[in-house]
């Protein structure tokens, strides 16, 4: 198993931001992580990145414990966090060789140039971050985020706020990414879902929701959307 | 560690800031030590620095706390904190390279002044009859004292993600700890209470220090002083995790 949480909670004071999830993801899977604004799906990722610890439960990345060795599973994971935060004031290829310093890389150059071929950063590459579009800001933050060849890939809301062509762009690069890496990202578009995944899981209101994969969702013959809404208890309007 | 201390030095390298603490620094020591009348040289007509040891501590709570304001509370607003956090380093060893860093700013503003210790040198009836003792002592309170600064700082900067914050919570509290507390030992009433509590400011031990007498007590309170500073700043840096 590549990811593996049991009876992950996490309170905010009285709050229960997440409320006993556990499932279970293989090597090289792409899953997608859905659900409503405020179910938890951050603080999930938070949890498993090692940048807060749970309230209880456990979990491991690649059989390395979350909270007892947190910087060794820091050492195989990237994590791409919501609304992707960069230092605007460095170069790209700076930026990228301190991110590939800090990760303990062997090889900085090879990482540096590898990542920047993977995620087409070639002709930004003596661009400062702060002159960046949004879309190339977001192949940056992907570029960190596999810097240092991790197994496993933590992707907060990757496509947010791309226009559709860039979605699309960045949409390839995950693909290319998941043939030998397990992906586990949120996000709020379903077709995303559809067109990336092997495998859902929806969580509402911290609880999990639903854990399905792609094939037998699609035996179904329901279209993605209403079985969010059907899993997140939204009564249909229209 | 390395690392991100060479990514803070290369940062305030960068930044105006670190160009603007340097100018004013140098700036205001020279007015002081050569032409604002009164108290100059000149005026004094001793050959020694003690005009800018004076002043610089005053100067340096502001200095100090323009370096630090940002190297937490930007990293906070913007998000990146959490991209540092989860790479394989440890909070100790993120708070500790900024330290560092800032630190090295402050040697590296107080280097051009040596220049004075030449002029000085040189002006000096005879030539070189000057304390150097004393002065080598209060070059090394100096960068303890900023130290001491720089941690206070870095704290300030944990609290808030907003960059004012930190710099006005940092100087008060810089100021309390350098003449506040010394300033009670001046009270009469509070007599010995008083004078206990101005052994615990930061002016007592700089004084001592800028004798020429270099005490390990001094040097161990403001060692100790910077440390119990950055482990608050630890434990805010923590606190996400409770």
């Amino acid at each position: 198993m590549s990811i593996k949480v049991n009876k992950l909670t996490k309170y905010y004071g009285k709050q229960t931001a997440v409320n006993s999830i556990s499932f279970d993801i293989p090597s090289g899977e792409v899953v997608g992580f859905l659900g409503p604004n405020g179910a938890g799906k951050s603080t999930t990722m938070k949890m498993l990145t090692g940048y807060i610890p749970p309230s209880s439960g456990t979990g491991s990345i690649c059989g390395i414990d979350i909270i007892e060795n947190s910087i060794d599973v820091r050492k195989i994971v990237g994590y791409l966090p919501e609304n992707n935060p960069l230092y605007l004031d460095m170069y790209v290829t700076e930026y990228l060789t301190f991110m590939a310093e800090i990760s303990e890389v062997r090889n900085i150059k090879i990482a540096v140039e590898k990542a920047i071929e993977t995620t087409q950063l070639q002709r930004e590459r003596h661009k400062k971050i702060g002159q960046l579009s949004k879309g190339y800001r977001q192949r940056v933050g992907l570029a960190q985020a596999l810097i240092h060849d991790p197994k496993v890939l933590i992707l907060d809301e990757p496509t947010s706020g791309l226009d559709p062509i860039q979605v699309v762009e960045i949409r390839n690069v995950i693909k290319t990414l998941g043939a030998d890496k397990t992906v586990l990202l949120s996000t709020h578009i379903m077709q995303e879902v559809e067109a990336m995944c092997d495998r859902v899981i929806i969580i509402n209101k911290g609880n999990l929701a639903m854990d399905q994969s792609m094939k037998s969702l699609k035996k179904e013959n329901s279209n993605l959307e209403q079985i969010f809404r059907k899993a997140t208890n939204h009564v249909d309007t229209v | 560690m390395w690392t991100l201390y060479k990514k803070e030095i290369r940062s305030f390298l960068g930044s105006l800031i670190a160009y603007i603490v340097m100018g004013v620094y140098l700036l205001l020591t020279g007015l002081f030590l050569w032409f604002v009348d009164g108290n100059n040289l000149f005026d004094l007509g001793v050959a020694s620095l003690q005009v800018m040891f004076d002043i610089s501590p005053f100067i340096l709570i502001f200095l100090v706390s323009a370096i630090t304001m940002r190297s937490i509370s930007e990293e906070k607003r913007l998000g990146t904190l959490e991209i540092i956090t989860t790479k394989p380093l440890t909070d100790r060893s993120i708070i500790l390279s900024k330290f560092f860093a800032s630190v090295s700013l402050i040697i590296l503003t107080l280097l051009p002044t040596l220049f004075y210790v030449y002029a000085i040198y040189n002006l000096a009836q005879p030539v070189g009859n000057i304390d150097l003792g004393s002065t080598a002592g209060s070059y090394l309170g100096l960068i303890l004292l900023a130290a001491c600064y720089a941690s206070i700082g870095l704290f300030s900067s944990a609290i808030t993600d907003n960059q004012i914050v930190a710099l006005i919570t940092s100087m008060v509290i810089s100021f309390f700890f350098y003449s506040v507390l010394s300033m009670l030992g001046d009270i009469d009433w509070l007599d010995q209470i008083g004078k206990s509590l101005s052994w615990f400011g930061l002016e007592y031990h700089f004084d001592s220090i800028s004798r020429g007498v270099i005490d390990t007590r001094d040097v161990i309170f403001f060692l100790g002083f910077s440390s119990i500073f950055l482990g608050f700043t630890q434990l805010v840096f923590e606190s996400r995790k409770w």
